[in-house]
């Protein structure tokens, strides 16, 4: 065959393909969404219901950690994404590079939220809401209450004394981590400066001495589920919740020094060419009926931000639902620090995993 | 050799060329340009890597993994060539294909998945401390799994069957022959083996362990998943970098440094390196 044969015969190939592609296609295609997110948001269970409702397909992809979830963005063509799940504290970093288009608050149910997690100092920017609190929880002690003294639970001093050494595994995630070391010296989460690293770096090598593992969101959940480890630094209903049934044991507690409040926002880019989709989007996950989907999604458990969700009695019951006024009370959030003492945190971090 | 030879000559290896140029030269040009421009300060400097040195932290994540990496190393030529030797020589011919395929089995799985059963396996209430306990060897569980040992029980689990295949067809290039002149020229068994057959299968040998050490310092699911981050090795740190902070260039730095431990790693292998028997 001649390469002009052969190019002919290509694209008449190529041509018949494409036509295939468009006959094959219906002639309303369903509206694509696509959401940068966290595992819990890949649930089917709860993207299913606003699919059907607007006949719209949601995209999704997972990251972990802000930063890899910002590079995936800046790697990105404008408009390539629509929605995004982030630590509500990094709300500012997106806004910062000017990602994030702002939300109307009069279309979302702000007023329905628990008052402590609508967190506006970290997602309000010029009097303009750039993220919505959509799930949160406690990183606090997740534990197993069959083989420990739930007693214990109540100190964060538990966890660097002699009582349960190599029962103890740590959630590798230096933020709560570093926040829960501050409260039990009686730092607070939000003023931590790095003069305050030295303390913080003693109680971190306690638990590390005292600890089997430093262990990631499945190692944890692991962890605790096979005996592994029977209390869990960082741990709470994330972890607990979603295997209660299983394991009716693990369960958390909020010392009296109380625990590091975890909550994740959703925003909405800037360059989205789907903005009215993108934000039906975020109104059906922080409706009731969304926010029950979310809180209990196969991936990990948390409470809904949403005081109104739809949660059955039982599943209220897993995730505490009752006690949160009290929980919130005593949480604090997450530590906030400037770019050059997260870097010192981070190695500090370092530093206690790699210690003998 | 005609213009026409040399010209079919780059034609044949263009692809290949432009291949390596677009997915490896490139990439990596891009990624040292960028370890030398640090997040914080800015700027064009070489930050990331006398931070690297700087900190004991980051210098033991080379340590942890050089250690690592050489013990797999050696456990698994030490497990691989008596398996290799078996098969090739003392299976019959007509049933090797399908002991090769037996011995390779595992490769067919899931890596992830391989390494979450190893940590079923090894964990304190897994089958390994089970039967110890059961056989009276163990009074209580021992800790096996999060471990520097399960990591290095994954690795080897892995690399075993790719040295087994190296060594394997390394031996099977091996004509008889040579045994057979080294025992009339009265060397025993063990002495013909060290002298002659040993030497001669030193190239699949070090092609494995090549592959080993290169798969094994840049792994990060092993260890992550059955180290127990106990410990940080290389890949470890270069993921830390990136999760929250997004420090690219840092991360390039580390992930420089680690590709300079492959090249002299290389380098020291060189010699030995080549498909063809001298």
């Amino acid at each position: 065959m001649t390469l002009a044969a052969f190019t002919r015969r290509l694209a008449g190939a190529s041509f018949i393909a494409l036509a295939a592609i468009g006959l094959a296609a219906p002639a309303g295609a369903a509206e694509e969404l696509n959401a940068l997110v966290w595992c819990d948001h890949s649930d089917p269970n709860l993207l299913k219901p606003f699919e059907e409702a607007n006949g719209a397909k949601v995209n999704v992809k997972e990251f972990e950690g802000t930063g890899a979830g910002l590079a995936i963005v800046e790697q990105s063509k404008p408009g390539d994404w629509d929605v995004m799940v982030i630590d509500s504290i990094d709300v500012r970093r997106g806004v910062d590079r000017g990602l994030f288009e702002p939300l109307p608050e009069d279309k979302l149910p702000l007023a329905d939220l628990f008052p402590e997690v609508k967190m506006d100092a970290a997602t309000m920017f010029g009097g303009k809401r750039y993220g919505i609190t959509e799930k949160f929880g406690y990183n606090t002690v997740g534990y197993n209450k069959a083989k420990v003294d739930a007693a214990d639970m109540q100190s964060l001093a538990v966890l660097t004394g002699d009582k349960y050494k190599g029962r103890i595994a740590i959630y590798d995630y230096y933020l709560p981590v570093i926040g829960m070391a501050a409260m039990a010296i009686g730092k607070k989460t939000a003023d931590l400066t790095e003069a305050d690293l030295p303390a913080i770096r003693d109680v971190l090598f306690k638990m590390k001495a005292n600890a089997k593992a430093v262990t990631d969101v499945v190692a944890s959940q692991t962890a605790l589920a096979t005996g592994e480890a029977d209390i869990l630094v960082g741990g709470g209903e994330w972890v607990t919740a979603g295997i209660a049934k299983e394991n009716p044991d693990l369960d958390f507690s909020i010392p009296k020094e109380g625990a590091v409040l975890w909550s994740q926002s959703l925003a909405m880019f800037k360059d989205s060419k789907k903005k009215d989709l993108a934000l039906k989007f975020i109104q059906y996950v922080l409706s009731p009926e969304g926010q029950a989907r979310l809180a209990t999604s196969s991936c990990y458990w948390g409470m809904p931000a949403n005081t109104k969700a739809s949660l059955s009695d039982d599943q209220k019951r897993i995730l505490r639902f009752a006690e949160q006024p009290d929980f919130l009370k005593r949480a604090q959030g997450y530590p906030a620090p400037s770019e050059a003492l997260d870097k010192k945190m981070q190695d500090l971090w370092t530093e206690m995993i790699q210690a003998k | 050799m005609s213009l026409s030879a040399v010209r079919a000559g780059w034609a044949s290896i263009t692809p290949a060329l432009a291949w390596t140029l677009l997915f490896f030269v490139a990439p990596f040009l891009v990624m040292a340009v960028i370890s030398l421009h640090p997040q914080e300060a800015g700027g064009f400097s070489a930050a990331n890597y006398t931070q690297f040195f700087a900190n004991p932290s980051y210098w033991r994540a080379l340590t942890n993994s050089l250690e690592v990496t050489l013990l797999v190393t050696a456990v698994s030529i030490v497990l691989a060539y008596p398996f290799a030797w078996i098969l090739a020589t003392l299976v019959p011919e007509r049933w090797q294909r399908l002991a090769l395929m037996l011995a390779v089995l595992p490769f067919w799985t899931s890596y992830v998945v391989r390494s979450y059963s190893w940590l079923l396996v090894l964990a304190e209430k897994g089958i390994v401390n089970d039967t110890l306990i059961r056989l009276g060897l163990l009074a209580e569980p021992a800790q096996i799994a999060n471990t520097r040992l399960a990591t290095i029980i994954g690795f080897s689990h892995f690399f075993v069957m790719l040295l087994t295949l190296t060594i394997y067809a390394n031996l099977k290039q091996l004509s008889p022959n040579y045994r057979k002149a080294a025992a009339d020229l009265g060397a025993g068994p063990v002495r013909a083996f060290l002298h002659v057959v040993l030497p001669l299968t030193l190239p699949g040998i070090m092609v494995g362990a090549f592959l080993t050490f290169v798969l094994a310092i840049g792994d990060y699911i092993t260890p992550q998943i059955l180290g127990g981050n106990n410990e940080l090795l290389m890949p470890q740190l270069i993921m830390m970098q990136i999760g929250r902070r997004g420090d690219f260039p840092l991360a390039s730095a580390l992930s420089i440094i680690l590709m300079v431990v492959v090249s002299i790693a290389y380098v020291a292998c060189a010699r030995w390196l080549k498909i063809e028997r001298a």
